[in-house]
């Protein structure tokens, strides 16, 4: 077993030791921490495939915002010391039935994949990559260090697939679709501080 | 022997110079180099509040008309912070009994181990880093954006109304002042087109007319309105709203005594050099000493042939350079501390969102218009590492960031606004 294949191991079973913490755990917050162990742990599955840009988005968007805020509205929405979750056994059935279900769908798309295809077809891509844009500033996929060609992709450059394909230029940035689900986020925003303005209404009176 | 330098990283050095004929040494190999970089970091993460905290007395003492620590270790009291550590640990464990014990335990250790990861990413001189990340900046943003986890989880598992309420005014302090951090460390990085702090590093050589803070005039202001912002970050004063004694006894750490007390300290004064560590790689010339003798150096030790110890030398002076400046923005944070009044929880979120927020999205916008505006101003002419990301995206990168180990003819990395010019005066 190489040290690849062992910090492999360590952080998925930490990941999925994390997930059934939360899932038995009765307390909110506690099930907040198990979450940080949890989502932490697949950051690090992340960074092990030389994915860092991924890894280190679920970190600080997942991590460090979601979980944030929603420790912060349990603070603020509390009314006892240490909320517990009560949950009813038709919820634990309902639940139970929707998680079976997602595994199912999962173990079954992870079956169906021809593994020796995607093998061939990915150390392939890396022969091209390697020739072809090592010199146009990317270095090679088992490096990793996506940042720079995350952000080129981002704007529609993607030198991996010109390059090969000559002059033409085969793909689309992916700033657009970018931009829609930032103005879905602006507009929530502003709908969250419509509701949470003062409702108090001023009496003309009264000034 | 191959030189230190123009290894890729540490695994790849012990791997071909030491390890090249023993079993199974790829993962052997990696064992050694994790080792001895969480051994380095983990001394400087242990020896660095020591200093900070026995400087912050000194200076506070200074600042007050005091001396300071004067008796343990001599004349200056150098040891006091060693003899406070040491008490501490023979502090009793206490838990309160209201408090959540796991949550209670646990939180010092999020903190510390959120603060210690920030570190795998700052560069300490060139090529002196653990993980040299291409997206190392925003590496060490994320990781430090889950330490308010660790002070929420102590605020909130304490059972204590004081703990409590400095929990959630660290909650909403940071998550309101991470947008400005971010938008204002992102002024620079347009400037340089790489959010690697090496490849930043590498921009600023030469004098200091080329260290980024005088890039433009958007950096220049984007320097001061970054350090307010990163000073509030680490809760420190004027913004430590989330431990202000005068009012909340000592906010979320009220509960805590003996050496998970200690952790918080640790965590906040080693958070005060990283956040200081990202604003001189950022805009004060990272390793380089503004003065050119760093390239001299360099010049010199590649034109006399004295091989990789030259080199491992002139790297060690960077070193010195980087700690030395990142020591004086920390000590810059400790003189602000003892001298402004603590701000109110309401004028802090008013700062942060009516005034440092706006400021920093205009620069931004600022920074992002004017490559566009040099350019048109002196009709083409601007230098490359003015231009927008754009402009370099097809240029070879500097040989800094290559894998060095490919070039053992030339382990120099040539300073790497040189070979950008060279690189696009090819392709022009």
């Amino acid at each position: 077993m190489t040290g690849h294949q062992l910090l492999f191991w360590v952080f998925a079973a930490v990941t999925c030791g994390g997930a059934i913490a939360v899932v038995l755990t009765q307390n909110v917050v506690r099930m907040a921490f198990w979450l940080i162990v949890s989502l932490g742990a697949s950051a690090g599955l992340f960074f092990l495939l030389n994915a860092d840009f991924v890894g280190t988005a679920q970190l600080l968007v997942y991590v460090g915002g979601t979980l944030v805020l929603l420790v912060f509205g349990v603070m603020l929405t509390a009314s006892g010391p240490f909320s517990k979750m009560q949950t009813r056994p038709g919820e634990l059935f309902l639940a139970g039935v929707v998680a079976i279900l997602l595994l199912g769908l999962l173990g079954s798309s992870v079956c169906s994949v021809e593994w020796d295809r995607v093998i061939a077809a990915t150390n392939s891509g890396h022969q091209i990559t390697n020739q072809q844009s090592l010199n146009h500033g990317f270095n090679r996929p088992e490096e990793g260090n996506t940042g720079h060609p995350l952000g080129m992709a981002f704007l529609g450059m993607r030198p991996d697939r010109d390059l090969v394909a000559g002059n033409k230029t085969l793909s689309t940035g992916y700033l657009l679709p970018f931009e829609i689900a930032s103005v879905h986020l602006l507009v929530v925003l502003i709908g969250a501080a419509y509701l949470a303005r003062a409702k108090r209404r001023v009496h003309p009176n009264e000034l | 022997m191959m030189p230190l330098i123009a290894a890729n990283s540490l695994a790849e050095y012990v791997l071909e110079s030491i390890l090249w004929d023993f079993p199974g040494n790829g993962s052997v190999a990696f064992t050694i180099a994790a080792l001895v970089h969480v051994v380095l970091i983990l001394t400087f993460f242990g020896v660095a509040p020591l200093v900070f905290i026995w400087l912050e007395r000194k200076v506070a003492g200074r600042i007050q008309d005091r001396l300071g620590p004067t008796r343990v270790g001599g004349r200056f009291g150098w040891l006091q912070t060693l003899a406070d550590g040491v008490k501490l640990i023979q502090k009793e464990d206490l838990c309160p009994a209201d408090a959540d014990r796991m949550l209670f335990r646990m939180s010092p250790y999020l903190v510390f181990v959120a603060s210690f990861g920030a570190f795998i990413a700052l560069p300490f001189g060139n090529g002196f880093v653990v993980q040299n990340l291409e997206v190392g900046l925003f590496f060490m943003l994320a990781l430090m954006s889950l330490e308010v986890l660790g002070v929420v989880f102590a605020g909130y598992s304490s059972g204590s109304k004081w703990a409590l309420f400095g929990g959630m005014r660290e909650a909403a302090q940071v998550v309101s002042y991470e947008i400005p951090m971010a938008i204002c460390a992102l002024v620079p990085v347009i400037a340089t087109g790489s959010l690697n702090l090496v490849e930043v590093g590498h921009f600023q050589a030469g004098g200091m007319g080329n260290w980024l803070i005088f890039q433009n005039p958007f950096t220049f202001v984007a320097f001061f309105v970054y350090f307010t912002v990163a000073t509030a970050s680490v809760k420190r004063a004027p913004f430590d709203l989330a431990e202000a004694e005068s009012e909340l006894v000592a906010g979320f750490h009220t509960e805590y005594s003996g050496i998970r007390w200690s952790y918080f300290f640790m965590a906040e004064y080693a958070s005060m050099f990283a956040v200081s560590g990202i604003a001189v790689f950022l805009f004060l010339g990272g390793w380089y000493d503004g003065f050119g003798i760093i390239e001299t150096l360099d010049r010199f030790v590649l034109d006399n042939g004295c091989g990789w110890l030259g080199q491992y030398t002139v790297n060690v002076i960077g070193l010195a350079i980087f700690i030395a400046k990142g020591t004086s923005l920390v000590f810059f944070q400790m003189w602000v501390r003892w001298t402004l009044p603590r701000l109110r929880i309401d004028q802090v979120m008013m700062t942060c969102l009516k005034y440092l927020l706006p400021i920093s999205c205009t620069l931004f916008l600022g920074a992002t218009v004017w490559p566009l505006f040099l350019h048109s101003m002196t009709a083409g002419q601007t230098d490359i590492i003015r231009a927008p990301m754009g402009d370099r995206a097809y240029s070879p990168r500097p040989a800094a960031v290559q894998p060095l180990h490919k070039s053992h003819s030339a382990p120099h990395p040539a300073p790497a606004a040189a070979i950008i010019r060279e690189g696009s005066g090819k392709e022009a």
